[in-house]
């Protein structure tokens, strides 16, 4: 059977490829990855087989972004805690004093302004916020001015003066813990940091104590390192986080979206043409 | 006054003879009984426009958070039985996806920029049509019929004022015209819809889920069965709740009763 495998298409990080199973599949002439990140392949050691790689870089962008502004609406409006106010069964009266936070009006900055961190800038801009954004390059004049976005060079300044937090890069060894003690306490204590990138560009225990410091307001965090949380892990106890099990893409949609590009990319290098998402090791 | 609180009745009425304003926070006056209120000569008072953002705000998060099922993936990210996230757990998505909003006031409208920025195809029913550069600035479609509006859509938003023709706007007539896939937001009052009438689609499947930020009553009994069905998000009506409106509602409360006790036209009076 190992003879006859010419592709495989990864889904949640399964299989895992390492030598072996490189080794044992000598007719492997592709793989394509279910979601744009790439952070958990060797892209060295698949190359060196002389073995394709591809993402479904198109197909991922609108969910995620969707699934950004909902975790921030969720978390400005605690939206989760007022769901469990509303059906517990000790709620007698309306709290008057359960307040959220403004989303209409408020300042987002967001990390990372590739094609998933623009779509959010799209979605904000309707919500009248004001769009600061970091990013390794700027982006085009008409880019910027389509979304109202203004570009920080230096992280710190978006960091001050956001209301929301939003991490949208991949990760790198350049972004591993980018947001990190001394970045969140550059943050307002007002602010909330969204995190729907990888689990590990964010200091962890940084980020517990700064919440149960109130050196910022609230965290939600569709991705955390690891997949599920340990069970004992502080911050599944902390009332000001929300986490979500990594569903950033997880439609109907955009699943089939997925596929559908993973399956091009395949029957491209199967076919010995040029694959439309091809991700080299850089 | 603040939640519908204290009752304004002939009692009470009578028992203040020099009562001169009611101002009550929020938009919605379905609780006054207005003709009483004039008869006793008590002028009314709203806090109309400042809430608008906020509730617009709330509708969009009701959406997103029923279609991505943001409270039970939650619950399963801190279950202390999880072990693992299954590959096959879905939501929908929004973007992308048929919206109608019936009522198309000042909220409906701010839901509709907002929809708009995902993509979202907006259908949209009201007592009158909206003008032309209004329907184009958000790309929404005018429905006539309720019914071409409730079998099109995959969210359909509640963003009407309570009166008599709204009461249970949506029964089990328009439940069943709904798709099987569509989602029921309510954002206005517990009345627009016939609660019953819910309950039942919502266990046969005749629509997919609801995320309500109102109900009637105001809390639920707790043995209600919305309150028990995994397909629904209810919130404590927490509309308008943010720090800074809620201070800007007090404001134009005080600027209100301000007026109508110096005997100056009131702003925001409801007549």
């Amino acid at each position: 059977l190992s003879k006859k495998v010419q592709a495989i298409y990864l889904w949640w990080h399964k299989p895992v490829i390492d030598q072996e199973l490189l080794q044992s599949l000598p007719n492997l002439k592709v793989i394509a990855n279910s979601g744009v990140g790439m952070d958990h392949l060797d892209l060295k050691l698949v190359a060196s087989f002389g073995v394709k790689m591809a993402n479904a870089r198109h197909a991922v962008s609108s969910s995620t972004a969707d699934t950004g502004m909902a975790l921030l609406l969720a978390s400005a409006r605690r939206l989760v805690e007022g769901y469990h106010v509303a059906i517990s069964s000790g709620m007698e009266h309306c709290e008057a004093d359960f307040l959220g936070v403004e989303v209409t009006g408020a300042t987002l900055g967001i990390i990372g302004m590739g094609s998933i961190g623009y779509k959010i800038a799209l979605r904000a801009k309707a919500f009248e916020m004001n769009i600061l954004y970091h990013n390794r390059r700027r982006r085009k004049e008409q880019e910027e001015q389509a979304v109202g976005a203004t570009y920080c060079e230096k992280i710190d300044n978006l960091l001050q003066q956001a209301d929301f937090v939003m991490v949208v890069v991949s990760l790198t060894p350049q972004t591993r813990k980018l947001i990190g003690k001394r970045e969140m306490e550059l943050m307002k204590p007002t602010a909330t940091l969204i995190n729907i990138s990888r689990g590990a560009v964010v200091d962890q225990e940084a980020l517990v104590t700064a919440l149960q410091t109130g050196v910022i307001r609230a965290a939600a965090l569709d991705v955390t390192y690891p997949e599920p949380l340990p069970r004992d892990h502080a911050l599944l106890k902390l009332k000001n986080v929300i986490i979500t099990p990594h569903l950033g893409i997880k439609t109907d949609k955009a699943t089939r979206m997925i596929t559908e590009e993973a399956v091009e990319n395949i029957l491209a290098a199967l076919n010995g043409l040029a694959m439309p998402n091809e991700v080299l090791p850089s | 006054m603040w939640y519908h609180e204290p009752v304004v009745n002939e009692e009470l009425l009578q028992s203040l003879p020099n009562l001169k304003i009611v101002a009550s926070s929020g938009v919605g006056i379905d609780h006054l009984d207005l003709n009483l209120l004039s008869s006793y000569g008590v002028k009314v008072s709203n806090t109309p426009f400042v809430v608008s953002t906020d509730t617009a705000d709330l509708g969009m998060a009701l959406m997103l958070a029923s279609s991505r099922r943001i409270v039970e993936g939650y619950q399963m990210a801190v279950s202390p039985d999880t072990e693992y996230f299954p590959a096959d757990w879905l939501g929908a998505e929004v973007s992308g996806a048929t919206l109608g909003i019936v009522g198309m006031g000042t909220i409906g409208y701010k839901v509709a920029e907002r929809a708009k920025a995902f993509e979202m195809k907006i259908l949209y029913h009201n007592r009158n049509q909206r003008n032309k550069e209004e329907e184009s600035a958000v790309g929404a479609i005018y429905c006539k019929k309720i019914d071409d509006l409730l079998q099109q859509s995959d969210f359909v938003l509640l963003s009407v004022n309570l009166t008599p023709q709204t009461h249970k706007l949506i029964g089990k007539r328009e439940l069943e015209l709904m798709k099987p896939t569509a989602t029921l937001i309510n954002i206005s009052r517990g009345l627009v819809v016939d609660q019953d009438a819910l309950v039942e689609a919502l266990r046969t499947k005749v629509i997919k889920a609801a995320a309500l930020d109102v109900t009637y009553p105001e809390p639920l009994p707790r043995d209600h069965p919305l309150l028990k069905l995994e397909n629904v998000v209810i919130t404590p009506h927490i509309g308008s709740a943010t720090k800074k409106t809620r201070r800007l509602m007090m404001e134009n409360m005080v600027e209100s009763i301000q007026a109508g006790l110096a005997g100056l036209p009131v702003p925001n009076e409801v007549l």
